[in-house]
């Protein structure tokens, strides 16, 4: 018969339990639906705003695309490198708001539509154009934001440290 | 009606990106935007197959609304994958930006062609 396992100051510690990665995360989770809601709802309000029409070049789901991508260049520089803000405000504005407005799955569906309807020219511009302008987007917003928006307390307080 | 169903998959698109990208990064140690990577992939899969099953008739108008236009829409983002993109190329990995771009749209354009397949075989 087996001896009973004895926990003596020898006794290997194990490690404590790697917390799943959702762990305390209920009020993330709710912001982030609210703006998942809000973006969602926004884009296709644009939709019903700015049809495209069946065959034409998809110039409002390029449009939501490159102005979200403006925007989170914006957000991001201010929330990180300027202000603090509280801990809701990224996921509510950055993973819901504009993750949810903006759509890639939208973006591939309608290049393949444009391929099936015979018209990959327009197909490879509508590629090419939406990822150089939604890239061309957050790097001009983030360069902006860096140089326009007044650093907040805590950004300023870091500049100082590090020229001391 | 149609409102309400572009926001409640809104609203569960959006939870499930987030969750999703949390569970992909905390399991690899390296900078590339995986989580990204893969709701954009996925939900490109799912939006083609959604558009095929539209295509044969087995799905209607609303269903396109809620799981299209608000929960595919939702789960998938053009504006973090810019930034994560962004992040990649001012840290000094070009090359990971650049396959970044490259893997997301061919992937991604792959995703949707065998969504729209296994919605032929399925419906037609």
């Amino acid at each position: 018969m087996q001896a009973p396992q004895i926990d003596g100051p020898d006794a290997p510690v194990p490690d404590p339990p790697r917390p799943a990665p959702w762990h305390g995360q209920a009020p993330v989770v709710a912001v982030v639906a609210l703006g998942g809601a809000i973006g969602a709802v926004t884009r296709y309000a644009a939709a019903v705003l700015w049809p495209t029409g069946t065959t034409g070049f998809p110039w409002t789901t390029f449009c939501v695309n490159v102005v979200g991508c403006f925007v989170i260049g914006l957000l991001m520089v201010a929330i990180t490198e300027k202000w603090t803000v509280h801990r809701l405000v990224r996921p509510f504005f950055g993973t819901g708001v504009l993750g949810g407005f903006t759509t890639f799955s939208t973006y591939t569906v309608d290049i393949q539509r444009l391929i099936e309807e015979g018209r990959p020219a327009t197909a490879l511009a509508y590629l090419a154009a939406t990822l150089l302008a939604a890239l061309t987007a957050v790097r001009l917003a983030a360069t902006t934001a860096r140089r326009v928006l007044p650093d907040g307390p805590t950004a300023r307080r870091e500049k100082g440290k590090r020229s001391s | 009606m149609n409102w309400v169903l572009v926001i409640l998959g809104g609203m569960v698109g959006a939870p499930l990106r987030y969750l999703t990208d949390r569970a992909v990064q905390s399991r690899h140690d390296t900078g590339f935007p995986w989580g990204t990577f893969a709701v954009n992939v996925s939900g490109s899969l799912v939006l083609g197959l959604l558009t095929g099953a539209v295509t044969a008739g087995a799905a209607g108008s609303h269903l396109q609304l809620l799981l299209g236009t608000g929960l595919c829409g939702a789960l998938t983002t053009y504006s973090t994958f810019s930034y994560e993109t962004l992040r990649l190329a001012e840290g000094g990995s070009r090359f990971h930006a650049a396959a970044n771009v490259v893997a997301s749209v061919t992937a991604g354009l792959g995703a949707v062609y065998v969504g729209l397949a296994v919605a032929r075989a399925l419906w037609s």
